[in-house]
């Protein structure tokens, strides 16, 4: 118990004290596991209905705030680590702002999302009682290297979980863990409705799979599948209730485009089977309308009267989902690449990335490190470039100026948005990083 | 697979994943009479194409038609019989189950590749398939795989992975990458290298080289993907593809490699000191 106090205030002071300087998340959570290795353990241990973790290469941090959303609307007091630093690291700093003294925190479940490799390394501190897997694609390989390796992980972390997963069943690689759990822990699925699943090719690269031999496990009475009505409204069904009164919906989130739909379909799916009978279609209904897109995914800045629209972009598969998203809308489009290790150091990827979408409107601008190797790849797909200007800001500038009166977007890595979003902050009114804009 | 096609230039659509639905007229003019039809073999694009080295077939497929040849682009799968017609091959990087996928067909279809290779065909084998191209892969619990021996080189499994940007030089000149792998490769006494390493570690992080180069083939660690950035590298594969397909010297069209040429010069001035 000492140690742990000793961990609490020494976790805390150097929170304090990187939230002083402005620095990063990770630094006070390597204090407190330097000081008190079992510090998550004690924290986590007693949560009276559990602690989730949300994983899986895309979508992790918009379906951790949808779950979060879900619970938090059926009366649940939720931890989460909402700053997107989901390495174990970060789940401990966001555990210092909460916890008290005696090493424990005041909440009935704890919701958080974690990264691949990370998910496996805080499992071996604290077993989830809960675990939602998304799905398994390429991403920043520098860290993973491939592509089995992070399945394998997300198998790992299932069979370290206690009472229940909740897989895709559109996912091969996330859907075939079934097989290599334990007997007692319960699964089950969300995925699309077989009416939509040829949309899937939208949000996979076709290359990497071969799945000849895989067959998708059989719709169950807990699993929840998207069925879209119209190109923002959808339901998610569920099979146990003939007359249809256990469906959720419909509804329209504020994310536009299928991932969103499905990470949705997740939480929901996840949500239902945390909360059983207490789960209630239309509280979800309203949860889920209500929830902001989080920082980087589609998030919306008003420059001068017209939109301008930041998306991330990180890996072939993220690349791709965010074309089919917008590419029925083409607006004036800018794409800034980086190389930094927070981006993953190899442009490669580009290549597996379809830019057709692109070649009506042409791209203003690239930029970032990589702008020419981005400006070539666009022009392999015959989509015009209009200028290269590797300096961020520069090309900012020019993009803005040049087109004053029309809504704009701007595809870019993760360094990329940063610096962008810091310049854009100054210049217009824009809430922090990791915060959600007033309602 | 191949049927004859008139002399024309048509647009090839198919469903190969290496093809491109249309012809990009961004770098070059695509719609001249057609100099000749040169064919572009891609092994095994859905086992061993990670890492964007689908680009590579992107960018030949661009150029020869920038150039006024008229590209057929051929996808060889497992159990696929191989093209009697393949003027250019090109291969890339997988993970180690696309590799296993991939062994039973490469063995059979060897020797075709050794005969092909010996006859001068152009070859660009990136990564994985520039290991399986070689004598042998020695797992690192010690057992000794072989290779089809086209390039004399031996790779050994490691526990340490190569990951990294790269700057070679080449007798193509400057050539620019990313490299991620961890077998440790070592050439044979006598084998050409494809480049020396400037930044990177190449084949092994010990002695500087980087790839394999025999008579025409040519083999590399380098994905990013390779060609679309080190242009004088495709058009060389170009060239000696056009002198097999058609028994002429190789007539360059005009391409516009002024973004090439800047994303590599960049890359080369980040990355080397001098």
């Amino acid at each position: 118990m000492l140690r742990t106090t000793a961990a609490v205030l020494a976790g805390k002071s150097a929170r304090v004290a990187t939230r002083l300087r402005g620095g990063g998340s990770a630094l006070p959570g390597l204090v407190v596991e330097k000081v008190d290795p079992k510090f998550l353990a004690t924290a986590l241990a007693d949560l009276p209905k559990g602690v989730v973790v949300v994983t899986g290469t895309n979508g992790k941090t918009t379906t951790t705030k949808m779950l979060v959303a879900l619970l938090r609307a059926h009366g649940l007091k939720v931890f989460t680590n909402p700053t997107g630093s989901n390495f174990t690291r970060g789940v401990i700093s966001s555990v210092l702002g909460e916890v008290s003294l005696r090493g424990t925190i005041d909440a009935d479940i704890a919701v958080l999302e974690l990264d691949e490799a990370h998910a496996l390394h805080f499992a071996k501190v604290v077993k989830p009682t809960h675990a939602l897997l998304l799905n398994v694609a390429r991403d920043q390989l520098d860290r993973f290297a491939e592509i089995d390796y992070t399945a394998k992980l997300l198998r790992q972390l299932a069979e370290q979980t206690t009472e229940g997963v909740v897989l895709n069943r559109d996912d091969s690689f996330v859907a075939r863990i079934e097989s290599t759990l334990k007997p007692n822990v319960e699964v089950s699925y969300f995925g699309v409705d077989e009416t939509i699943a040829e949309r899937l090719g939208e949000l996979m690269e076709q290359d990497v799979r071969s799945d000849d031999d895989f067959v998708q496990p059989l719709v169950s009475s807990g699993d929840g599948l998207l069925l879209p009505i119209d190109d923002r409204k959808f339901l998610v069904t569920f099979a146990d209730r003939a007359d249809g009164s256990a469906n959720v919906g419909p509804m329209q989130v504020r994310q536009h485009g299928l991932a969103a739909m499905i990470n949705a379909t997740a939480a929901t799916s996840m949500a239902r089977r945390l909360l059983g009978d207490d789960f209630l279609p239309a509280t979800a209904v309203s949860a889920l309308e209500a929830v902001q897109p989080p920082f980087g995914r589609g998030e919306v800045i008003d420059v001068d009267g017209q939109e301008l629209e930041l998306v991330l972009v990180k890996n072939p598969a993220g690349f791709t989902v965010a074309l089919s998203t917008y590419g029925g809308r083409p607006v004036a489009s800018m794409v800034a690449i980086n190389d930094n290790y927070a981006d993953g150091r190899d442009v490669s990827w580009l290549y597996d990335v379809n830019f057709a979408s692109l070649r009506e409107r042409g791209v203003e601008l690239t930029s970032g490190v990589r702008a020419y190797d981005m400006a070539l790849r666009l022009a392999y797909d015959g989509v015009e470039v209009r200028h290269v200007e590797p300096e961020l800001t520069s090309a900012l500038d020019t993009f803005l100026a040049e087109h004053p009166n029309e809504p704009k977007r701007i595809f870019c890595t993760y360094t990329a948005m940063m610096a962008l979003r810091r310049t854009l902050a100054e210049r217009y009114d824009l809430p922090d990083i990791g915060e959600d804009a007033p309602e | 697979m191949s049927q004859p096609t008139p002399a024309n230039v048509e647009p090839i659509v198919n469903d190969d994943l290496a093809a491109m639905d249309v012809v990009p007229t961004t770098l070059g003019d695509p719609t001249g009479p057609s100099k000749g039809r040169v064919t572009v073999v891609h092994l095994y694009p859905r086992e061993m194409s990670i890492y964007g080295d689908l680009g590579n077939t992107r960018c030949l497929e661009a150029r020869l038609r920038w150039h006024g040849y008229e590209p057929n682009v051929i996808s060889h799968n497992p159990g696929d019989d191989f093209p009697d017609d393949a003027h250019l091959v090109v291969g890339g990087g997988g993970q180690d189950s696309g590799q296993v996928r991939v062994e039973a067909d490469l063995e059979k279809i060897g020797p075709e590749l050794k005969e092909l290779a010996e006859d001068g065909v152009p070859m660009l084998m990136i990564c994985g398939m520039y290991q399986l191209f070689g004598k042998a892969f020695i797992t690192v619990d010690g057992k000794t795989l072989p290779g089809l021996g086209i390039l004399d080189v031996t790779t050994r499994g490691n526990e340490k992975r190569m990951i990294g940007p790269v700057v070679l030089s080449t007798e193509f000149g400057d050539v620019v990458g990313y490299e991620n792998h961890s077998g440790s490769t070592v050439l044979g006494e006598g084998q050409e290298a494809f480049g020396s390493v400037r930044s990177g570690f190449g084949n092994n992080g010990e002695d500087g080289h980087e790839g394999a180069r025999t008579n025409n083939v040519v083999g590399s660690y380098l994905h990013g993907p390779i060609l679309p950035a080190n242009p004088h590298l495709a058009d060389w594969l170009i060239a000696r593809a056009v002198e097999k397909a058609l028994a002429q010297p190789f007539e360059p069209g005009e391409i516009d490699d002024r973004f090439a040429d800047q994303a590599r010069e960049r890359q080369v001035r980040r990355l080397t000191k001098s």
